[in-house]
């Protein structure tokens, strides 16, 4: 049978509905955050699964980002500016490394490796009953699996953008002074001179929002997540491609409310 | 000690419970029958506030429940132990953890005391030994019995089963109602048993409920239930494809 297509209030609804009830669950994060029992050990875990085992791919992601936007700051500059002002392609791609790609690019990564995995963890816990168990046996689920992974992506998130710039600005600065052999002194010292500490602080700021939208998105999903293997498989690919969404809207926002001058 | 008054629970526009009313009484084992899909489950996860009703009350001791703060309710649904359907153990977790999980919340008990506990309760199981086992490495019948243990650690005075006999060859299930009875006699625990095996549910139950489109038709003794004159009953306990009972 072919399915009746959805009205436009229908959508409307239904987006409202969505919006509803991830902001449901952040009330119940907020409220749950500083209620004790501290699920120490599943927020450890949370940490070394979120911050340390993404460390290999923010790695790559960020070296090669770096190698290719150190190229086109380059070619730029070498052939708008002229030969010999390649040097002061540091800065540029310094600041638009730190404040917009490694934030973006992290955020996106994470969503795919973590975010797409505590969907499909809470998903099977869902309807497998696991859920069910640990309100019977005194956990609540909110403060046991929602609030340690919120907590663990808002940490976490800025850590490996941090490292994600160095490596990214490392990456840059490698193609443009051992490959194409741009004036090391020059290119340090003006990137140095032009970069600010509140360019990195405001993508370190953006990193931890995208923390608890990907956490906050995977876990809705997987607390909504019904009918089997299918609704699991489901509740992962919306998690990604709601939380890489929202990461992209929400960083344009957050580009203009955060001073950049 | 648990009474249960006029229940409603709908999904959309699927009315699941219309109107049930049901009590157990302290020390008794009460089988909820009906078919699959009767709500059954949504009944017990009603009794241990994992879902709340659209209407009625459910009493513990006097208390009503379906009003209270989660807080609150774990409070009283610390008395309950419930084995589930599926088992549901902690699949990141080895048997001793599953077991021990309820402990470390409910008690101020030290860890020394609840690994005691955990072996004690594998013990009663017949599991003793399989403490660093994960749950991946366990058969069917093996992990119902995990899950009772899991139930019973924390010495709930009321155990709630799930169908404790299905997905599971009919020795083994014969050997859960073994351990439900025993558990009745040594723990003296009241015990409410959601089951569609009638074979199981004549061996288990002081009295036996069926629930049938939303409502409990009958609660009696299982001799009662076993001569009834209701042909819904008839038609469920004898399996019966034609009769009153049509919704497949």
């Amino acid at each position: 049978m072919v399915k009746k297509p959805k009205s436009l209030l229908a959508y409307f609804y239904s987006f409202f509905q969505q919006v509803g009830e991830v902001s449901l669950l952040l009330s119940k994060v907020l409220k749950n955050m500083f209620k004790k029992p501290w699920e120490r050990k599943v927020f450890i875990q949370q940490l070394e699964e979120i911050g340390v085992r993404s460390l290999p791919l923010v790695s790559l992601t960020a070296a090669f980002v770096g190698l290719a936007f150190g190229l086109h700051t380059y070619v730029s500059f070498h052939r708008y500016i002229g030969p010999g002002s390649e040097a002061y392609g540091g800065p540029m791609l310094s600041l638009g490394l730190t404040k917009e790609f490694i934030p973006i690019l992290v955020g996106i990564m994470v969503t795919g490796r973590v975010g797409s995995a505590i969907a499909a963890e809470i998903g099977t816990m869902k309807i497998t009953e696991q859920i069910d168990a640990l309100f019977s046996l005194g956990a609540d689920p909110t403060r046991y699996l929602v609030v340690p992974r919120v907590l663990a992506c808002i940490i976490m998130l800025p850590c490996l953008t941090m490292y994600g710039d160095i490596i990214g600005i490392a990456g840059g600065f490698f193609y443009n002074v051992y490959i194409m052999g741009v004036n090391r002194v020059l290119y340090i010292r003006s990137t140095v001179h032009f970069v600010e500490l509140w360019d990195i602080a405001g993508g370190l700021i953006k990193a931890a929002v995208f923390g608890v939208i990907i956490a906050l998105i995977g876990c809705w999903q997987g607390l909504r997540a019904e009918g089997g293997a299918e609704g699991v498989g489901k509740a992962t690919t919306k998690t990604v491609v709601i939380a890489s969404i929202s990461i992209l809207i929400v960083n344009f926002f957050l580009s203009k409310a955060l001073p950049s001058i | 000690m648990i009474r249960i008054v006029d229940l409603h629970k709908a999904f959309g526009r699927k009315k699941v419970l219309q109107g049930v009313n049901l009590d157990l009484k302290q020390g008794e084992t009460l089988a909820v029958i009906g078919q699959s899909g009767s709500g059954k489950s949504v009944l017990i996860k009603h009794i241990i506030g994992i879902l709340r009703p659209d209407k009625g009350q459910i009493f513990v001791d006097g208390v009503e429940i379906t009003s209270l703060k989660d807080d609150e309710l774990h409070k009283i649904i610390r008395r309950f132990g419930m084995l589930f359907q599926g088992v549901a153990l902690f699949d990141s977790m080895t048997v001793a953890q599953n077991v021990g999980f309820g402990l470390e919340r409910y008690t101020d008990f030290s860890k020394e005391r609840i690994q005691e506990l955990v072996v004690e309760s594998l013990d009663k199981v017949g599991l003793k030994g399989c403490e660093r086992l994960m749950p991946q490495e366990l058969s069917g019948g093996m992990r119902k019995r995990v899950g009772l243990a899991r139930a019973i650690a924390y010495r709930p005075d009321i155990i709630l089963y799930d169908e404790p006999s299905t997905g599971i060859d009919p020795i083994r299930a014969d050997a859960i109602n073994d351990l439900i009875n025993m558990m009745k006699r040594e723990m003296n625990v009241s015990t409410i048993v959601i089951t569609h095996d009638i074979v199981s549910a004549y061996k288990v139950a002081d009295r036996i409920a069926m629930l049938y489109e939303g409502k409990i038709v009958e609660a009696a003794a299982p001799e009662e239930i076993r001569n009834s004159k209701n042909p819904v009953i008839q038609q469920f306990i004898h399996g019966r494809a034609k009769g009153p009972i049509k919704n497949w």
